[in-house]
């Protein structure tokens, strides 16, 4: 059974006729697998997760067929129940360390305060385990740093006190937002290094939501394509990023100054993502598909298994198997 | 091919105070940067936080006198020009942003944005100056009845055009670029990278293009930068440097750089730490606490830029780089 079942997700703000921000997703993460989500901004990525969480706040408004964590039920659980699970079995890097860490509390209060609070530690093994929890995150002088406050810190440093904290109760799910987007390239390969270390060495399932398919690739054992609100791949690594099904997919791929080396210009996508009113009727790639049909433009379709992975595409590319 | 732009030894120090009944300190943000710059060509500038790229741009567009040193644009010396010299060379230089949502005013209209710099250096009349705008509108792909229209109603990609069409209004002869696609989605980034180019060709303008996403930087560039802590380490055309990088850090930051076709074969080269406080920089080379290749010589002499191999390194090690 996977550690995480999401089935049929809809999140709308504003009434129920909303446009829905995420449109009827459905994922499922498997213990100790490390999953990347990709997708530009406003395809939803983020609230896909924070509906998980339960960050959605009024007026927004989360339904899903099924929503499972560990055997829980997310949906129906109560603030109560879910404090109690969120932030220990299930933890979240965001993706500026600046802000979320908070700056008027001490690194080690705020690490301790995790600790103390899921694991209900004493004061003095919480103050042993932070430090323990600060080296591990391979911060140098670790007990000295334990007295320092965010500001004191610099960016890559405060990533991994925000790792530390995200790790300190062992979660099963770790799920990092952009983790590395505020650094720099050689700090991003740090960081990105020590997750995975982590993620190995406890066997933890780790979500990485990314907007770089470079990082995907080095990093995730499958990967999910996001467009709008929609899961428009869902594939594994390698084979996504050798053999694209979906032409989105593939536009995403061409658009990376890497992909085309050599070339005088870059493949692009024309036009930008449909707004909330301009919704097309059919596919919501149609009025930028390369590829476009009639059908596509009469008809949504559905996430359906193709030949190397599941496509939301009526005519999936790549369809020869090898 | 003519050079437009010479910079020679540019330099530019802060004063830091440090309280009360202490001396000043100093930052030593540029340090030393010379190059040359033809018309239609990219340098590439690039570099992690903290290593004065921006300083480096604000001191090429005149935004900031440098500390010293010297900087030619189109044959004009900058340091003592007279104040109409000086208004002429800001002609010819011009700027585009990291943020298209910071850069653009948001309470007047893009068409007046586009055509405040016509108002400023040319005696075009107001109708003059619209067909203009229009005209550069459609040129950088915006629809030119969107004259009247103010910038929250444009998207991210959209915005940051109107920067360039702003930037392209009075045909510069050096426009700077401070990372201007990093704030933008990948399909956007293609389209505006096409756009520079684009601009380039018809223009003949010379960029000088800082960005730290190195994938960008090859598809853009003809000659690269690279610097550390304020001082340049590497420079030369494009191809040798990512073909064989000599200075060790240009080689981590390469291999840093996440490829979408990863070598499982080839190690990453890690560097430890973080970049060196630019208020107490180390001694000698200042890659030194941080570079596998450091020697005791390295701690103590600070290695100076000198040709090798097509291009200049600053290292004392590089030979060692050649035979791989």
């Amino acid at each position: 059974m996977s550690l995480l079942e999401i089935k049929n997700l809809n999140v709308r703000f504003g009434d129920a006729n909303a446009v829905p921000v995420v449109d009827g997703l459905s994922l499922s993460v498997d213990k100790g697998e490390v999953l990347a989500i990709v997708g530009e901004s406003g395809s939803g990525k983020s609230v896909t997760m924070m509906a998980l969480m339960g960050l959605i706040e009024a007026p927004g408004i989360v339904t899903a067929d099924a929503l499972n964590f560990d055997g829980k039920n997310m949906l129906t659980l109560s603030p109560r129940q879910r404090r109690q699970v969120v932030g220990k079995d299930m933890a979240m890097v965001f993706q500026d360390p600046m802000t979320a860490l908070n700056p008027s509390y001490t690194v080690g209060f705020q690490i301790e305060e995790v600790l103390r609070l899921h694991l209900k530690m004493s004061k003095k093994d919480a103050r042993k385990r932070a430090i323990e929890l600060l080296e591990k995150v391979e911060i140098p002088a670790a007990a000295s740093r334990m007295q320092a406050y965010p500001h004191q810190l610099s960016g890559g440093m405060s990533q991994r006190v925000a790792i530390a904290m995200a790790i300190a109760a062992e979660p099963k799910l770790l799920i990092a937002d952009e983790p590395t987007t505020a650094l720099d390239v050689t700090i991003q390969a740090q960081i990105m290094d020590l997750l995975l270390n982590l993620q190995r060495e406890q066997d933890m399932a780790l979500v990485l939501i990314t907007h770089d398919l470079a990082v995907v690739a080095e990093t995730a054992q499958r990967v999910c394509v996001m467009y709008a609100g929609q899961a428009v791949e869902v594939g594994n690594v390698p084979g996504l990023f050798d053999v694209p099904a979906h032409p989105y997919s593939e536009a995403l791929l061409a658009a990376i100054p890497e992909h085309s080396m050599g070339a005088a210009r870059l493949a692009t996508l024309p036009g930008i993502v449909p707004g909330r009113y301009d919704r097309p009727q059919g596919c919501l790639l149609s009025p930028r598909c390369p590829y476009v049909q009639d059908t596509c433009r009469q008809q949504r379709p559905a996430l359906e298994p193709k030949a190397h992975s599941q496509v939301r595409c009526f005519f999936p590319l790549n369809q020869e198997v090898a | 091919m003519t050079v437009v732009l010479t910079a020679r030894d540019l330099t530019r120090h802060y004063e830091v105070s440090r309280g009360l009944f202490k001396g000043h300190a100093v930052v030593r943000a540029l340090n030393g940067v010379s190059f040359e710059l033809e018309a239609g060509k990219t340098l590439a500038v690039v570099g992690e936080s903290g290593c004065g790229k921006s300083t480096l741009a604000r001191a090429l567009t005149l935004i900031e006198e440098p500390s010293s040193g010297s900087l030619k644009i189109a044959g004009q010396e900058v340091a003592g020009a007279n104040k109409a010299e000086r208004k002429q060379l800001r002609k010819d230089v011009q700027m585009v942003f990291q943020s298209p949502y910071a850069s653009l005013n948001p309470r007047q209209k893009v068409g007046d944005q586009l055509a405040e710099p016509l108002l400023i250096n040319t005696a075009l009349s107001a109708s003059e100056r619209r067909e203009k705008v229009q005209a550069m509108m459609k040129q950088v792909g915006l629809r030119p009845e969107h004259y009247h229209r103010y910038p929250h109603m444009f998207s991210g990609g959209q915005r940051q055009r109107i920067a360039l069409a702003r930037a392209m209004m009075l045909q510069p002869k050096v426009l700077v670029a401070d990372e201007p696609t990093s704030a933008l989605d990948v399909s956007i980034q293609a389209q505006v990278l096409n756009l520079f180019m684009d601009l380039q060709q018809e223009f003949n303008t010379a960029y000088v293009f800082i960005s730290h996403n190195l994938a960008v930087v090859r598809h853009v560039a003809d000659e690269v930068l690279v610097m550390y802590l304020g001082r340049p380490v590497e420079m030369g055309p494009k191809e040798e440097i990512y073909t064989r990088p000599l200075h060790p850090y240009t080689q981590a930051l390469l291999s840093a750089t996440p490829t979408i076709h990863p070598d499982p074969l080839k190690p990453k080269i890690k560097i430890a730490g973080e970049l060196p406080n630019p208020l107490n920089p180390p001694s000698g080379c200042a890659f030194h606490k941080r570079c596998a290749y450091a020697t005791e010589f390295c701690s103590t002499h600070e290695p100076s830029l000198r040709v090798l191999d097509n291009r200049q390194v600053a290292c004392h090690h590089a030979e060692l780089f050649l035979q791989a």
